[in-house]
């Protein structure tokens, strides 16, 4: 039960921080999993991959971080509490937006958080590759990636599943 | 309670209200196709293009919304756009439908990881996706990064937000507690982007 208080609390937590989508509680989300809950960097990294896979937000994942955890009723309490703080959040700001309209405010404190959230996100992409690009192979696959998603139309989960598929054969055969 | 008053005169106003149902499954196949990210402009086509539920000045103010506040983007884009459709449940409705799918995939995929993490060609399989991911990341941050990667003061509170977290390990509050007040001053009405 102790357990499941602790997960509810901590993905609550992650929710209301998630500024600028969460990929910016992803370096966080890392070290709390490890520390508090024994899911190691590869584990992240692979469960990270799982998300990208599947449709709709890829931070679906944090529902098989649920499960690995409890179980189903992981699951349960991770959606609950990852979605509901941060939705709730932003349903009440939408009505006091619609009541007050745009103001020099607003829009300074949007900018302002814009870089910021951005500094987070560049902050999850170097915690995942911490994890992730550990041999020359890897960093090559990234690289690609990189390049194919920014210069190319190609459909990132063809990319994903090309490389996933390429790294496997290249790491087989050269071990 | 006035709000709700508010809105349900606002339905009656609009010819172009859909049902609970319908939002749900126009959500919900966003939802399910939206494979590799790009799920807001799934939203947009929709909202704007497809059903004209939203004009596109509403649609860009509630993106604002959305990525200024806590949580996923498009998430919060179908919780704002489902309660100005049809009120707190249109918003309900809307985020199920989202989430509905890849819920269910995702979960497919994790208990089928998590029953076979041991056998010997996941890892390797898994660790070239999981560099592929990587790469993909860095693309997103990329784009989502946009112009602020030019201007000397959004790149400052950009490598600065970056230090704290990855370097100096702080937790994220810490950061946020930090970096927010600074970037917020730089950024003060009247100042030149």
């Amino acid at each position: 039960m102790s357990l499941l208080i602790h997960l509810s609390w901590t993905f609550a937590l992650l929710s209301v921080l998630a500024v600028g989508g969460g990929t910016a509680v992803l370096p966080e989300m890392q070290t709390i999993l490890a520390h508090q809950f024994g899911i190691d960097h590869t584990q992240f990294v692979h469960i990270y991959s799982i998300g990208q896979l599947a449709p709709g937000p890829n931070m679906l994942m944090v529902l098989v971080i649920g499960y690995q955890i409890a179980g189903l009723i992981g699951v349960g309490v991770v959606l609950l509490s990852f979605f509901l703080p941060s939705s709730l959040m932003c349903f009440y700001m939408g009505r006091i937006w619609n009541r007050f309209g745009e103001s020099p405010w607003r829009r300074s404190i949007q900018n302002a958080l814009e870089p910021i959230s951005i500094g987070l996100m560049s902050s999850g992409v170097y915690a995942v590759a911490k994890a992730s690009v550990v041999s020359g192979i890897t960093l090559a696959l990234a690289l690609v990636t990189l390049y194919l998603i920014l210069r190319t139309k190609i459909n990132p989960v063809l990319v994903i599943l090309g490389s996933g598929g390429l790294g496997a054969l290249l790491m087989f055969f050269l071990n | 309670m006035s709000s709700q008053i508010q809105n349900n005169a606002q339905l009656t106003q609009l010819s172009n209200t859909p049902s609970l149902r319908d939002l749900f499954t126009q959500f919900f196949i966003i939802g399910a196709v939206s494979f590799g990210g790009g799920i807001i402009a799934y939203e947009r086509i929709l909202l704007v293009e497809k059903r004209k539920w939203l004009s596109a000045d509403e649609f860009m103010a509630y993106l604002a919304i959305s990525q200024t506040m806590p949580g996923l983007n498009s998430v919060n884009l179908a919780v704002l756009a489902g309660d100005h459709l049809r009120g707190w449940q249109g918003a309900v409705i809307a985020t199920l439908g989202l989430i509905f799918p890849g819920s269910l995939l995702v979960l497919g995929f994790g208990m089928i990881y998590a029953s076979a993490a041991d056998h010997p060609s996941i890892n390797p399989i898994l660790t070239g996706i999981a560099a592929a991911a990587t790469g993909l990341l860095a693309a997103v941050t990329y784009k989502i990064g946009d112009t602020h990667w030019r201007h000397v003061k959004s790149l400052a509170v950009i490598i600065c937000t970056f230090i704290l977290m990855s370097i100096f390990k702080l937790a994220l509050p810490y950061v946020i507690l930090i970096m927010a007040p600074i970037s917020i001053y730089l950024y003060r009405p009247g100042q030149t982007q």
